[in-house]
């Protein structure tokens, strides 16, 4: 046919006519480069701010002192407390979420039935829970955590004096830990997605049970995708205000917390006081920003941390297994 | 004592039957097989036995149910959604689909080796100790005389005993393989199943599994599934030819490829299709 051989010929002219395409290739890489750098610097200036303005006030002093009542003086005052409380929560939140997470993703995972609407509907409603803006958790800590489990336990043990209906760093880490639960869902089903069918066969060949598969086989190659999980759900949670505001952070505390029922200050949350309810506002501002560099550099060193942990957990994977 | 079955079935029986020596006692016998997926009939009234001690091969086209029929036997099509079994397959005298059959026993007594070798990313040691540690096998001196015996005869212990410790998907593709039939042999099973054990390997490792499998003959009853035609003639003893769900012939590996009786087996070991 003569309009096929034309079309043919046609095509392979277009393969030689470049210019076009690269102005377009050029145009969309500059495009990507272009948003990449706006990111890279919107971070930079966040990051440059903060540090020039916070390091005079930043201090052994200042990281080791634990705060007066008036801690809006920058020659006396402290964030021990604060260091205290905000590493405490995420430590306890991490302990919830990490255990419950991990067993929700694997129910999903390996043993509900792939296309039935429970399952959807469980689905859905870890999705939407991701969605849910953080002081109606808050809320829902207020109302759940301390107004009804604290006040039953409460009743329940005759305690006189409110022991449990009180906020404190159990209650504020278990309302974080249902904040953060989707993020520990999502990464540790993707990890468990990720492992290969053959390897479950395999295993179910040898006539281990499902969970003997899951125990031995599955989880323990899971692991770095968990602990990427939690990694999130930390960073996440570190530097959440709302949360904590009704469930469990405090003003002001003469002391440092030494129990879990204990009230406790935090950075975020400090950060906002002073930014709020300095009566001088200009003398405060380098305790201010000194504060928001210890809770970045608190968040880092969290991260950090649990970075370290996962790249042995997978060394060792890779080694031996 | 065999000739229970139903009519049809005697009549399949009797040209099928007499291609086994008699003196071959069955190990696993396949009366009346059908398998559904969902509305999909991937089995239609498969009736064959598998003697003890042989390698019975199935051959076929892709999509022929060969596969499927492999996975009954230690019912791993259990782990798929919507498939239903009808007809019966015995065991050692067991009829294998009954209630109160327990599923991870069986699977102790069958070991299987799949098409794509998949040792779990643990070391060479504990993925061939996997199996004995399930059935409660603690004691070290134990395990090792179990690790090292398995790899000897899955003829691996040469290549892998200064690297017990290292993990195996170190290993090369034939290498991975033999390890998995030497994790499958650990566990003492009966029936070994294979699943083209040696589709995904290069002709030299291809090799060096048919010449294993002709030596496990001697301790296990092997079933293996094969795309390769010249493979099922080197190293089978009995050779099934399925075509679209069907068992379409059946009867020792030299009769299926030197004197057929269905058209249909004949242009397909032939090379006329397929």
């Amino acid at each position: 046919m003569s309009g096929s051989s034309g079309s043919t010929a046609s095509v392979s002219g277009r393969h030689f006519r470049a210019e076009r395409l690269d102005f377009f290739s050029f145009f969309f890489t500059g495009l990507t480069g272009l948003a990449t750098l706006l990111i890279l610097g919107i971070l930079a200036v966040i990051l440059l701010n903060i540090v020039l303005n916070g390091w005079q006030a930043l201090s052994w002093r200042f990281v080791s002192t634990i705060p007066e009542k008036d801690f809006f003086d920058p020659a006396t005052t402290g964030v021990l407390a604060m260091i205290v409380g905000t590493t405490s929560r995420v430590l306890v939140m991490t302990i919830f979420v990490l255990p419950v997470g991990v067993i929700t993703a694997i129910y999903l995972t390996e043993y509900a039935p792939m296309r039935s609407p429970v399952t959807r509907v469980i689905r859905g409603a870890v999705n939407n829970l991701a969605g849910v803006p953080s002081i109606v958790f808050g809320l829902f800590g207020l109302g759940f955590f301390i107004n009804f489990i604290g006040a039953s336990l409460d009743d329940a043990l005759g305690n006189s004096e409110p022991t449990w209906r009180q906020p404190s760093i159990l209650w504020a880490s278990l309302t974080l830990a249902v904040m953060t639960l989707p993020v520990v869902i999502v990464a540790t089903e993707e990890s468990l997605r990720a492992i290969p069918a053959g390897i479950r066969e395999a295993s179910l060949a040898l006539g281990a049970t499902k969970l003997e598969t899951i125990a031995r086989v599955v989880l323990p190659q899971a692991l770095p995708g968990i602990m990427t999980g939690g990694i999130l759900a930390v960073s996440r949670a570190a530097g959440e205000v709302a949360p904590i505001l009704f469930t469990g952070v405090a003003y002001y505390m003469a002391d440092l917390p030494s129990k879990l029922t204990d009230q406790f200050m935090d950075l975020g949350y400090h950060v906002f006081v002073l930014s709020t309810q300095s009566p001088n506002i200009e003398q405060t501002r380098p305790i201010l920003y000194a504060t928001v560099l210890v809770l970045l550099l608190l968040t880092f060193a969290l991260n950090l941390t649990a970075v370290l942990i996962r790249a042995h957990v997978r060394r060792k994977l890779r080694a031996l297994g | 004592m065999h000739q229970e079955p139903s009519k049809s079935v005697e009549i399949a029986l009797a040209t099928e039957v007499s291609a086994i020596p008699p003196e071959s006692p069955k190990m696993i016998d396949v009366e009346c097989l059908s398998l559904w997926y969902g509305q999909t009939q991937a089995l239609k009234d498969i009736t064959l036995r598998i003697c003890q001690r042989m390698v019975t091969a199935f051959i076929g086209p892709s999509g022929c149910g060969k596969s499927t029929l492999l996975r009954c036997f230690n019912r791993m099509n259990d782990l798929i959604e919507g498939v239903r079994v009808g007809g019966r397959i015995t065991i050692g005298g067991h009829d294998i689909n009954a209630p109160d059959v327990d599923v991870i026993e069986l699977r102790k007594r069958i070991g299987m080796v799949f098409q794509k070798s998949n040792p779990f990313p643990k070391s060479v040691y504990d993925n061939v100790a996997y199996g004995p540690r399930l059935l409660g096998v603690r004691a070290k001196r134990e395990l090792d005389v179990v690790v090292e015996d398995s790899l000897r005869r899955a003829a691996l212990w040469e290549e892998v005993r200064d690297r017990l410790r290292e993990s195996a998907l170190g290993l090369s593709g034939g290498q991975q393989q033999r390890l998995c039939i030497a994790r499958a042999i650990a566990v003492k099973p009966e029936i070994i199943l294979m699943d083209e054990p040696a589709s995904a390997l290069d002709p030299i490792a291809t090799s060096r599994i048919e010449d294993l499998i002709l030596e496990l003959k001697r301790d296990f009853t092997i079933v293996i599934v094969t795309h390769n035609m010249q493979q099922a003639a080197r190293i089978s003893d009995h050779t099934g030819f399925f075509y679209l769900g069907e068992l379409i012939e059946f009867g020792s590996t030299r009769q299926i490829f030197t004197n057929p009786k269905k058209k249909r087996t004949e242009d397909y070991v032939t090379g006329r299709f397929g």
